[in-house]
């Protein structure tokens, strides 16, 4: 009987283990303060009309904090759903498909968010 | 990856009795997998809405506000909670703490109670406050 780790002992680290580890633990912190942010600011709106969400995201004490939010947010879902299609998705083709789909999504939805904000915050809010 | 398929698969998923660990760890996923998808097409259409135009922000609005929309929005609110405390909750156990079997039990349950709470006031805040 031989198992995989077999293959594997005596080859050392890979040396990129942890790193996914590692920056879903630092996304997860910096997204936990920019949501906080982003609560406490939502609430603090006094409507979410048109004219009231863009004159505060034309402020840049929002459109830096809420760039920021979309970037790192986006960036642990990533790395998180990765883990989930990683653990339940066991058949090679369908993983990579998987995992190819999910990075067009967050990078596709990342950017359209990013450039909005961006917009609405070099227009001024008018 | 390769598998001698006559060896058994662990862990046996199927033969646990339910504990509150088990909840916190599920709900940790499939509301982080909720946030990403539902949450990820939320935020994007709202900012983009905002960025092209009156007319799309009333879109946007209209279908915020309707029973479907508020369902999601209350639903998207209770899932950031929940995945902010199993969150915490992980960062704890990343140290190695809370592994001894009555506290994990302790705040897994205080975990899917805060959740619970905290979309209760926030929408307590929105609907009663703000009106």
């Amino acid at each position: 009987m031989e198992t995989p780790i077999a293959r594997v002992r005596g080859l050392g680290s890979a040396r990129s283990g942890a790193h996914h580890w590692w920056l879903e633990r630092l996304t997860s912190v910096s997204t936990l303060i920019l949501f906080v942010w982003f609560i406490v600011a939502l609430l603090g709106l006094p409507s979410l009309d048109y004219a009231s969400v863009r004159e505060w995201l034309a402020s840049p004490l929002a459109a830096v904090p809420m760039l920021l939010l979309i970037v790192s947010t986006f960036w642990h879902a990533k790395l998180g759903m990765q883990v989930l299609i990683e653990d339940y998705v066991h058949e090679d083709g369908w993983k990579f498909f998987s995992i190819t789909l999910l990075n067009f999504f967050v990078i596709g939805a990342a950017a359209l968010a990013f450039f909005s904000v961006l917009k609405i915050a070099f227009a001024g809010g008018e | 990856m390769a598998r001698n398929a006559s060896r058994p698969l662990s862990p046996h998923l199927t033969i646990w009795r339910w504990g509150p660990h088990m909840l916190v760890s599920i709900l940790h996923r499939a509301s982080g997998d909720g946030l990403t998808v539902v949450g990820g097409i939320a935020l994007v259409w709202w900012l983009a809405a905002a960025a092209t135009g009156p007319q799309a922000y009333e879109t946007f609005l209209d279908h915020a506000d309707n029973w479907y929309g508020v369902i999601l929005a209350v639903g998207l609110s209770w899932a950031l909670f929940q995945h902010m405390l199993s969150g915490l909750r992980h960062f704890v156990m990343d140290i190695g703490a809370g592994y001894e079997l009555t506290t994990n039990k302790f705040w897994s349950v205080m975990t899917v109670a805060g959740g619970i709470v905290l979309t209760m006031l926030f929408w307590l805040y929105i609907w009663g406050v703000k009106g």
